[in-house]
């Protein structure tokens, strides 16, 4: 079946692209895209007019999110969570392994993509463990998970447990051409802290986890990287010193790319104060750190050091979030409000432009893990994320389609939002109050 | 510096922390704390002011000494008093704090006084709860009735808190003593000096307006009132300094040391003590020690603080 995306803005910085364009879709893959493509083209099929203040983009990817199935279906299945993600204008996401059993063998990647087989909205890409039931023993078996379908390796949650595992998976994982996504933190460090290390901590009276455990394993892995030729990818950056650390990689040509989470780059540590006092929907790991380290986040993402806006959609119960703040789990949901943040907080201030977002939410997600996507090119698959950069939304959690609601952004409102979401060609979520078509054209 | 002026009334409902007090309201809990006093001297010490309300003093770590006070408080005020400890409450079991706490609720009480290893786990209680939280030290955060009676305690030696010189000394980073007594003695004026091993200075804490000093002869140098810490001896093995032996003879208070305070100094320990560790026994036993009058004040101030909360509170029996 043909469709036919007529008048919107096309933002597809991979083809040099950013302008009023038509898309003609043909079946699951991109046909054509030009200025007036004639209604003819799409005969018998769709003809949809867009308007010119909708945005039509490849499709975006979130390479760091926790599905939480096998194990913990109480916080978010592979159904929840792809509902959440075309909702919130992914057409792919990348899962975590740390479920339950460890997504360290084939077994548990083929239930994984089973269950997105199923549900049939976004795309889910499953990431292995580095590690055997992510103990940071042994190797997992890498060669069989990629067979099975992961892109990637990692022991998010916890970090490569010691350099010498470190250097084998970069190694390892070289053969395949698989990145290894390393969760920086040295856990000596880290110990029993549950907030960023600095004056609220000390004022609240919390353990402090300080940047620089962060910026410590950052360096080991990027020496690493560097001395095994591997290619490693800083998960959820947030601190300054982490930052430098990629930046001194990058100068020296080391394979690092590094992705930060919206509420690295919009939220302090001054939100565990007020206005909730210990809200534990400001709890999560990396924890919101100081203003200078969400300044320099905001310069990574527009300097271009920073390749990669993740979520770290991280689902949990309000049963464990309603607890005393050392006791509750880390972790925020954030597939539904980060395109939002973004359009609002970097495009609409005027931090950077449409492509560069469209860089860091598509074509370098796309690229860093070998899938399809990240451009509009004919050819390529018909993923495709349309915004609507006008349409104020209001962040309301009992609206949200993840099966948590664990936010620190409920009540928020921000001025971008998301008009469809395209996979293989099939519109899988659309808001017809963003703008998008209700009826053909 | 000028005296605040007392408050008429507490703002707040409940008393979470020093944190959410002016000057003028610390101020007035320590005027209410002297006529509380005086009702400790009576030989019938109570009164009728909280009659036929009920505290609940719900104390999820061991305490003697606050406990003990809280209670002793309560009776002289007439309450109804109810202990839950957690050896004998259903958090055993594996109920939560908020069901524990909704638990009590339902049979409704007019206040309750929390101690909870947790930092926020009154602020928690605060969120859910009817009755009138009062914070009897949560994890590494606040103590604030300690602060309130070593504030009464001082202005009793010295009959003022601004302008004096107070050091602080030990254990700077799990102390929720230290937190609630800078920023109450801040408030108050005082100049606060607060010396402990660099590994227990929390990152920051020299952005709370103190003077951060790892060298107790300046920070005891001139001193009003010097302060000293419990050391958790817990906290050795936690590797954050070698040995007990070289704590005291690094930071423990003598005489030799205390000889840099002003002649008149007085030391406080918010207790229990570690002789031979963060104090010799010649200094918690000697004159310049008033150590148990603090026991003693926590009392007086205590009925104020439960007397002022329940002044604010809207039920009928208002004192």
């Amino acid at each position: 079946m043909k469709r036919l995306l007529k008048g919107g803005r096309v933002v597809d910085p991979a083809s040099g692209v950013d302008g009023r364009f038509d898309v003609l879709i043909d079946g699951d893959r991109i046909a054509q895209v030009g200025r007036d493509l004639p209604v003819s083209l799409a005969e018998g099929g769709d003809v949809l007019e867009l308007g010119a203040r909708l945005v039509v983009c490849p499709g975006f990817i979130d390479m760091h999110v926790h599905l939480r199935e096998p194990g913990q279906e109480h916080k978010e299945t592979v159904a929840t969570g792809v509902l959440s993600a075309v909702a919130g204008g992914f057409t792919a996401v990348a899962c975590m392994p740390n479920t339950k059993p460890v997504n360290d063998n084939a077994g548990v990647t083929q239930l994984i993509l089973q269950k997105a087989r199923e549900a049939n909205l976004a795309r889910v890409y499953p990431i292995g463990a580095v590690s055997r039931g992510q103990k940071g023993a042994e190797l997992a078996d890498i060669a069989e998970l990629r067979e099975a379908g992961c892109v990637a390796v990692t022991d998010d949650g916890l970090p490569i447990a010691t350099a010498i595992l470190a250097r084998r998976a970069l190694e390892y994982t070289s053969m395949f051409g698989m990145p290894v996504i390393e969760h920086c933190e040295d856990q000596s460090l880290k110990g029993d802290g549950v907030a960023h290390e600095g004056p609220v901590a000390a004022s609240l009276g919390l353990r402090g986890i300080p940047g620089v455990a962060e910026a410590i394993t950052a360096g080991r892995d990027i020496l690493l990287a560097e001395m095994t030729g591997g290619q490693v990818h800083i998960a959820h950056m947030s601190a300054w010193t982490t930052l430098e650390a990629v930046r001194q990689g990058k100068g020296r040509g080391v394979r690092v790319t590094a992705e930060v989470c919206p509420h690295h780059f919009t939220l302090t540590d001054d939100l565990l104060a007020a206005p909730i006092p210990y809200d534990t929907n400001a709890k999560m790991n990396p924890p919101l750190r100081e203003e200078r380290d969400r300044q320099a986040m905001i310069d990574g993402i527009v300097d271009g050091s920073v390749d990669v806006i993740a979520t770290d959609h991280a689902p949990h119960h309000y049963d464990e979030k309603n607890v005393e703040f050392d006791r509750a789990p880390f972790g925020i949901v954030g597939l539904e409000t980060a395109v939002p943040i973004c359009l609002d907080r970097l495009v609409r201030a005027g931090l950077i432009r449409l492509p560069r977002l469209v860089e860091l939410l598509s074509v370098n997600p796309a690229r860093i893990l070998k899938v399809p996507g990240g451009t509009l090119a004919p050819g390529s698959v018909a993923d495709i994320t349309v915004l609507a950069p006008d349409l104020p939304v209001t962040i309301d959690r009992d609206t949200l389609r993840s099966k948590s609601k664990n936010t620190p952004y409920h009540g928020w409102t921000f001025t971008g939002g998301v008009a469809a979401t395209l996979v293989a060609g099939r519109v899988v979520f659309s808001s017809p109050e963003a703008g998008w078509p209700t009826r053909r054209a | 510096m000028d005296v605040p002026v007392a408050a008429t009334a507490l703002r707040q409902r409940n008393l979470l922390g020093i944190a959410d007090l002016s000057p003028g309201e610390i101020v007035l809990v320590l005027d209410t704390a002297e006529a509380m006093k005086e009702v400790g001297r009576r030989a019938i010490k109570k009164v009728p002011t909280l009659r036929g309300r009920t505290v609940v003093n719900l104390f999820f770590e061991p305490s003697t000494r606050t406990r003990t006070s809280f209670e002793i408080a309560e009776k002289r005020l007439s309450a109804d008093t109810l202990n839950v400890a957690i050896g004998t409450s259903s958090v055993v079991k594996g109920e939560t704090l908020v069901d524990t706490a909704m638990n009590i609720e339902a049979m409704s009480p007019s206040m309750i006084v929390l101690r909870h290893a947790s930092s926020g786990a009154c602020h928690l209680l605060a969120r859910i709860c009817k009755a009138a939280i009062i914070n009897a030290g949560d994890g590494m955060h606040e103590h604030p009735t300690q602060a309130l009676l070593d504030a009464f305690t001082i202005r009793e030696r010295k009959g003022r808190i601004g302008g004096l010189k107070v050091a602080i000394v030990g254990d700077l980073l799990h102390s929720r003593v230290l937190r609630s007594n800078l920023l109450l003695l801040t408030k108050l004026g005082a100049e606060v000096w607060v010396c402990g091993p660099a590994t227990l200075i929390p990152p920051g804490l020299d952005r709370l307006g103190v003077r951060v000093t790892t060298r107790v002869d300046e920070a005891v140098e001139g001193a009003d009132v010097v302060m000293m810490l419990r050391i958790q001896l817990e906290r050795m093995e936690g590797g954050y300094f070698p040995s007990l032996r070289e704590y005291f003879t690094t930071f423990g208070m003598t005489d030799a040391r205390l000889g840099r305070a002003k002649p008149d100094v007085i030391i406080m320990h918010p207790g229990p003590i570690n002789r031979g560790v963060e104090i010799a026994s010649e200094v918690a036993d000697g004159p310049y020690s008033v150590i148990l009058d603090q026991v003693s004040n926590g009392v007086a101030v205590r009925m104020a603080v439960l007397y002022l909360l329940a002044g604010g509170a809207d039920d009928e029996t208002v004192a």
